[in-house]
């Protein structure tokens, strides 16, 4: 492995992290997935199929965008720290987990299986899965919390526009966890026929390294962007790790770039020490979810403790078995974003520069704030006394969070407006 | 790869499970009936009074159930009792109270722990399978932990004595067959459908074949689980299986949403008797006739 760039390690071990911790009955589909998934790496048809879908379908590449006015609030108003989105919001449903499901949706048609279930938490995922379905004439089922389709309204609706059939699940914490759950055993019954179309880098093996490679083109293209504009690499990667997959997409093109700085920011929701979060890196410990061996909200007996936060796409236990891997080696760090931060952050974007980022992405924009600030303190430029440079993926695009925002920041004062938001949420 | 015993091999502890359904085979031609409640489900002391109402009533193995948050492999009425367990407050070191307490009051029944493998990956898996043999339990039945990712747990068994029952399905390959053989000790669990834990109008007909398969991967012992509900798909399952495995049909007479009071709960208990001596009826007339010289323990269900 010491001769593998960081970038190209392949399962199913991430370090200690990883493997396939499912039952057995599941085992035959993930190994001809893993086998259809490298063949298809190496067909050229394939590769050009993707390509082809990005441009057309997607509208990638996503452009790069740097945000000056939202920049000084990063810098302490200096001009020390410049500010760039990665701008995954701007492709074709809404944010970048499109990538990863034409991605795995060209294998299913490869594989010869018509039906796709899928896991959604924001909704962002099971958007993108319902809209894959339709473009290859797939039937889809969406399995999803209770309390997300909830906080997701406008979601549940838009996947149901696109033909897919959306499950409520009303089980133990109905949220995102459970939703895999629920597919998880879905799959185990119908997965001769059916495709498990997971939405993140983490599961049984091959879907963390597969999902990496359907994103790591995030990461790939920010790099030459960003080379493009200033010519040089950036000096800090900022990205929300929920599961961590638009994460692991921007940081894998830097991985072996030991100058460049990544940084992942989780869900802190309420503060750490209130037990309401979702940060695994600070309040979790090894343990195994959903097939992989990762970090872990936990209790004494293993068992799996509820996560908070107040984007549903961040609201997950666990987390990629990539990132824990990261994490121990020190590559990359991972620290913990408030709701009340993250929703200043958001508030801040929509202000300066006109983008409505997701809750989810506002989490990594309030990271970028803190490590700007921090550098300005600190008197930290980047190389020749050049301003420091911070790359910030900008996941995924605020329009399903609006109800959220506008009853966060108090903005309905207007009757009938609160009505028609309550009713969009399924509350009225 | 961790070295495991040989399923032909000399084991250094013999496998009281193994000895069991040998000689039920043996001396009284039928399949062990291995009866699953989750610990914990009324209440700790409830789940022992239903426990001992299994063995009582002709159940040959007991297969106990730690509640999990996350059991993936369970259908909603596992999913309820796990649930409702630990909301009433079921830890995992219960268990090893619940086996202490199962072993004292039938001696001859083994109790396999069935488990996720999480909260014993956190408790360790060493000291779990130390404490578990210690309490006189036989050894697990881990639904989302394949030989592949078992090294550490194959190695405290092997240390402590303790079988190991894996799991196969209707989509293992034979050479997948061959390795969870080799990997497994006591009996190898045979899921007789695609699917998660739950009572089934029928037996999936993919499970003969798939005992046939295991057998011929070089399993001694073969039970089927999953699906198997009353005395007649006992019946029928034990025609060919060495066991059989039934859960939901034992933890849906338990399933309340109100607390019960002692006169309701003796009221479920006899629905449990009921179930569960229509299974242990299943059982023994799976096949045509006994061998002679067999032994019908008197006081049992016919």
């Amino acid at each position: 492995m010491t001769d593998v760039k960081l970038a190209d390690v392949s399962g199913p071990y991430f370090g200690q992290y990883g493997g396939r911790y499912v039952p057995e009955a599941l085992i035959a589909a993930l190994d001809e997935l893993d086998t259809e998934f490298r063949k298809a790496a190496d067909d050229p048809a394939f590769v050009a199929e993707l390509r082809r879908l990005h441009r057309e379908y997607t509208g990638r590449p996503s452009p790069l965008t740097e945000v000056p006015r939202f920049a000084e609030h990063a810098g302490g108003g200096s001009g020390a720290v410049r500010v760039f989105l990665k701008r995954e919001d701007l492709n074709h449903t809404g944010s970048h987990k499109i990538n990863n499901v034409l991605g795995q949706a060209l294998l299913v048609k490869r594989m010869g299986k018509k039906r796709l279930i899928a896991e959604t938490g924001a909704g962002q995922h099971g958007v993108a899965t319902a809209t894959a379905a339709a473009l290859m004439d797939l039937e889809c089922v969406v399995y999803m919390g209770e309390e997300d389709t909830r906080r997701q309204a406008l979601n549940v609706a838009r996947m149901r526009l696109l033909g897919a059939e959306v499950v409520p699940v009303k089980i133990g914490s109905r949220t995102l966890k459970d939703a895999i759950n629920e597919a998880l055993r879905d799959w185990v019954a119908n997965v001769e026929t059916t495709h498990y179309l997971l939405g993140t880098v983490t599961g049984p093996h091959p879907f963390p390294e597969m999902v990496r490679q359907f994103h790591r083109i995030i990461g790939e293209e920010a790099r030459e962007q960003l080379q493009e504009r200033i010519g040089r690499l950036p000096d800090v990667v900022a990205a929300c790790v929920g599961g961590g997959s638009n994460a692991l997409g921007i940081f894998n093109a830097f991985l072996d770039d030991k100058d460049v700085e990544l940084r992942g920011f989780e869900a802190g929701g309420e503060g750490i020490e209130s037990g309401r979060h979702a940060a695994r890196f600070s309040g979790g410990a090894l343990g195994v979810l959903h097939g992989a061996k990762s970090y872990l909200l936990q209790d004494d007996d293993g068992q799996t403790l509820p996560s908070h936060s107040v984007s549903a796409g961040l609201d997950y236990p666990s987390v990629g078995p990539a990132h824990s891997w990261l994490h121990d080696l020190g590559r990359a760090t991972y620290e913990p974003v408030t709701d009340d931060e993250a929703m200043e952050a958001f508030r801040l974007l929509c202000r300066t520069e006109g983008i409505i980022p997701a809750i989810e992405s506002a989490h990594a924009l309030a990271g970028a704030l803190r490590v700007g600030q921090a550098a300005a303190a600190e008197g930290r430029t980047g190389p020749d006394g050049e301003p420091l440079v911070l790359l910030v993926n900008l996941s995924g695009r605020g329009d399903k969070d609006v109800a959220t925002a506008a009853r966060w920041f108090g903005l309905l004062d207007d009757g009938a407006a609160a009505e028609e938001l309550e009713r969009q949420e399924g509350r009225g | 790869m961790t070295t495991t015993t040989e399923q032909h091999g000399a084991p250094r502890t013999a496998s009281a499970t193994a000895t069991l359904i040998d000689r039920l085979r043996e001396q009284e031609n039928r399949p062990a009936l291995v009866g699953y409640l989750p610990v914990g489900y009324p209440t700790v002391d409830r789940s022992v009074e239903a426990l001992k109402t299994l063995v009582d009533h002709g159940v040959d193995i007991i297969e106990l159930g730690i509640p999990y948050t996350d059991p993936v492999l369970d259908g909603p009425v596992i999913q309820a009792a796990a649930q409702g367990a630990l909301d009433a407050g079921a830890r995992v070191h219960d268990v090893f109270r619940v086996v202490r307490e199962l072993t004292d009051h039938a001696p001859h029944v083994p109790v396999l722990v069935m488990t996720y493998w999480n909260p014993v990956l956190k408790y360790g898996p060493d000291a779990f399978a130390r404490d578990l043999a210690a309490a006189g339990g036989a050894g697990l039945i881990t639904p989302d932990l394949i030989p592949d990712e078992g090294a550490d747990w194959l190695a405290a068994a092997e240390a402590h004595g303790l079988d190991r029952v894996f799991l196969v399905a209707p989509s293992s390959t034979p050479e997948r067959l061959r390795l969870t053989v080799r990997a497994s000790r006591g009996f190898v669990y045979a899921a007789s459908l695609m699917g998660v834990t739950g009572e089934r109008g029928q037996v999936g007909s993919r499970a003969e074949q798939l005992v046939t398969d295991t057998r011929a991967a070089g399993a001694d012992r073969v039970c089927v689980g999953l699906g198997v509900s009353s005395g007649a798909q006992a019946a029928e399952v034990g025609r060919f299986a060495d066991g059989v495995i039934v859960g939901s049909a034992l933890v849906r007479p338990l399933l309340s949403d109100e607390p019960l009071t002692d006169e309701q709960w003796a009221a479920r208990l006899t629905d449990l008797t009921e179930v569960t001596e229509d299974l242990a009826a299943g059982v023994r007339s799976a096949r045509a006739t006994a061998p002679a010289g067999a032994t019908v323990v008197p006081g049992e269900a016919p």
